[in-house]
């Protein structure tokens, strides 16, 4: 560890792109300009709170999530915000700020969890699929389809139903919620990853590694997946946040970690229902808030490297490198460079994105 | 690439149904993708069977720890959930192509009932949500893609982001804490008030949705009341939905504003509002049709959310009573039958996408 601390500056100082520039989110920042990069930094500082809060939360959080009393004794229910409870009590007792906290931290679990798992079946169904074909690609996808085409919620309910039964302890919880996700990400992953396999199985450098005679195996993993990872920063960081939003519907609904097992944001807003009725807004705001906000950080670096990645729809910045300029500025600024025809450089810039990407 | 080298004999030595041919008609198209359904419903009604399944019987779910044990077998026996998995899943097979999934546990009702009875109110709010939706995101997404990269679209964009960042129920709870509490002009929640309700459904001939019933007595009362109950949900939905409009309208003007064709428009001394409002729009508009039919999906999902946040009595409402109930026969049958509708929904937006687009049809 401390090895590699002290060799980083070195590389970076050097006038070589270094390897830490080239990494995915590290290179996207580096292009980005203006309004883009405003977005990409706001997203990126976003979810940098949200991790840190999740990894901090015993030292942040001046409560435990299922704390009902102290040495004062009972915290009571539903509190307005005082300087004992900074964002008021719920109608259980339990302190918001609290449970504000601890909940990024079962987000992000159910995060990890999901995702890591959609990644691990969805990427080597994809490979295998993509590679092969035959008549298992052909089931693979209309199966993904129809999954795909399921409203995910529903299908999110009913793998809850299955794996928790319903309610449950916060690893149970976690799993079920985390699971559930899965199942809707792995025909997405699947699909990304086929449709990369397929184009780049039919590459030159493919076919000569099965003329060498390597395996299949060898193949699909050296040299297929390496190259078909393109695309994951980006369906990670949207899966992310549509993983916490199913966390928090199933939560909603009844479906959400126990109380006493974990603090989860959708259950204190299902629990916050009756109380908005009667203008209590404390205990929905601030749970409601977090959500969006997390959501709101994920979705944000997600949209910037998506609209990094494709050159039509990355925005340049002015007196830019000649290479690097080459894409046509779509925007309504009009009149073009002289002499350069709109169409032509256009399939160079893809190249050049690549180039800077790999 | 690859499909091109794969032998035509191949093709034509196993001709299947989703084997793609260069010029199909119209006709063709429809008939493949009709046929298309059979799998994905089927799929979709043995994975559902499949999963409830493990976790045991619903009589065992909905009653176990209630019920002496022998009073439990003779239940599940009764129901016929002794029986070998294989013959119960025929049976329910059987079932669901000739229409019926079934009795729920908990009120005893025949599921195809419940789903009609509140089958309508759903449909009635989702209409109402799109039509937030279209009306909301489709100009702003327009604009957006005019003042692309300055700070409007930065505006516009952010609040796409935000409506998809916000969870339906959040945001219908923030609406009833602004309008219905502390503003006090809208009602809290409800499809109406109890006597409208009354005079609704007493009703001959009554459809169920509202609005109709409504405007068929021709009542203004009646009909502003049924409207004003409406407001929240709508918004709370349709706000969801049209950030993703606004997207797709967005990125599709952009790409089509430098498309060969505007350029030759703009050299002609076409204006820039012309252009975007002439040229560049209307092709855009063409992918929204495939997303409208993505999101008869998520906006059934945020249905289930949205009528439970405003106790508006639709199917997601009567889905999250059942499942409080842990009443797992219902559940099944409505989450069934609401993914059949998505796949017909599917099936006619595909349609209707190649109607518009003759490329869609392979």
């Amino acid at each position: 560890m401390a090895s590699a601390a002290a060799t980083a500056p070195a590389a970076t100082a050097s006038s070589r792109p270094s390897r830490w520039t080239r990494l995915p989110v590290i290179s996207q920042l580096r292009q980005s300009v203006g309004l883009q990069r405003g977005m990409l930094v706001a997203g990126l500082v976003l979810t940098g709170i949200f991790l840190l809060t999740a990894l901090l939360a015993p030292m942040l959080a001046p409560y435990g999530f299922s704390q009902l009393r102290d040495e004062d004794g009972s915290f009571g229910s539903l509190q307005e915000p005082s300087s004992a409870h900074l964002l008021g009590t719920t109608v259980g007792g339990y302190d918001v700020l609290s449970r504000l906290i601890w909940g990024s931290r079962t987000a992000l679990l159910v995060i990890i969890v999901a995702v890591a798992a959609s990644i691990l079946v969805g990427v080597t169904l994809g490979l295998i699929s993509g590679y092969f074909g035959g008549w298992l690609d052909r089931v693979l996808v209309v199966i993904a389809d129809a999954i795909y085409a399921f409203p995910s919620l529903l299908l999110a309910i009913v793998l809850a139903i299955v794996i928790s039964g319903g309610q449950s302890s916060m690893w149970g919880g976690i799993l079920a919620a985390a699971l559930s996700i899965t199942v809707i990400f792995i025909p997405q992953y699947l699909r990304v990853t086929r449709a990369e396999v397929i184009r780049i199985k039919s590459e030159a450098f493919v076919e000569s590694a099965r003329v060498i005679g390597a395996s299949h195996a060898r193949i699909m993993i050296r040299h297929v997946l390496r190259n078909s990872t393109r695309t994951m920063p980006l369906i990670l960081t949207l899966n992310a946040s549509e993983a916490i939003l199913t966390l928090a519907g199933l939560g909603f609904l009844g479906f959400g970690i126990e109380p006493t097992a974990a603090a989860e944001w959708g259950y204190d807003l299902n629990k916050a229902v009756s109380d908005v009725t009667s203008g209590i807004w404390w205990t929905s705001v601030f749970p409601g808030m977090a959500i969006v906000l997390v959501v709101l950080g994920l979705t944000l670096v997600g949209e910037s490297l998506n609209d990094l990645s494709d050159p039509r729809l990355r925005k340049r910045a002015a007196g830019a490198e000649p290479v690097e300029d080459l894409g046509v500025d779509l925007g309504d600024d009009a009149p073009v460079a002289p002499g350069a025809p709109a169409g032509a450089p256009e399939p160079a810039a893809p190249a050049a994105a690549k180039e800077a990407s790999a | 690439m690859t499909t091109t080298s794969e032998a035509p004999a191949k093709r034509a030595g196993a001709p299947r149904a989703w084997a793609k041919k260069p010029g199909g008609s119209l006709g063709r198209y429809i008939a493949v993708r009709a046929l298309l359904i059979i799998p994905t419903v089927f799929i979709l009604v043995t994975t559902v069977f499949v999963l409830m399944r493990t976790t045991g019987d619903p009589i065992t779910a909905a009653q176990g720890g209630r019920l002496p044990a022998d009073q439990l077998a003779e239940r599940i026996h009764e129901a016929g959930y002794d029986r070998p998995i294989l013959v119960q899943y025929l049976d329910y097979l059987g079932g669901v192509f000739t229409g019926d999934f079934g009795t729920t546990l908990s009120d005893r009702r025949e599921v195809t009932d419940v789903i009609v009875h509140f089958g309508a109110a759903t449909l009635e709010l989702a209409f109402y949500a799109l039509i937030v939706a279209f009306a909301v995101g489709i100009p702003l997404g327009r604009l957006a893609a005019f003042h692309r990269d300055r700070w409007p679209d930065a505006v516009y964009r952010i609040g796409a982001i935000l409506a998809y960042a916000t969870p339906v129920f959040f945001a219908g709870l923030i609406l009833k804490l602004i309008f219905s509490v502390w503003l006090d002009i809208l009602p809290v929640a409800g499809r109406a008030d109890t006597r409208t309700e009354l005079t609704l459904s007493r009703q001959d001939g009554a459809t169920g949705i509202y609005l109709i019933d409504a405007i068929k007595t021709g009542d203004p009362a009646v009909i502003g009341n049924v409207l004003q109950h409406a407001i929240l949900p709508a918004l709370a939905l349709g706000l969801l939905t049209a950030g993703v409009f606004l997207r797709v309208v967005r990125t599709n003007v952009i790409s089509t504003f430098g498309a060969g064709y505007v350029d030759a428009a703009r050299s002609r001394g076409v204006s820039e509002r012309r252009l975007l409002r002439k040229h560049a729009y209307r092709p855009a508009l063409i992918p929204i049709v495939t997303v409208v039919g993505l999101q008869i999906a998520l906006l059934l999902g945020g249905a289930v959310l949205t009528e439970t946040t405003f106790e508006w009595k639709g199917l997601g409402f009567q889905l999250s009573q059942y499942l409080q109930a842990r009443d797992f026969v219902a559940v099944q049958g409505i989450v069934v039958v609401l993914a059949v509708i998505v796949a017909i929904t599917n099936f006619i937006v595909d349609i209707i996408a190649a109607l518009i687009d003759p490329r869609v049809r392979y």
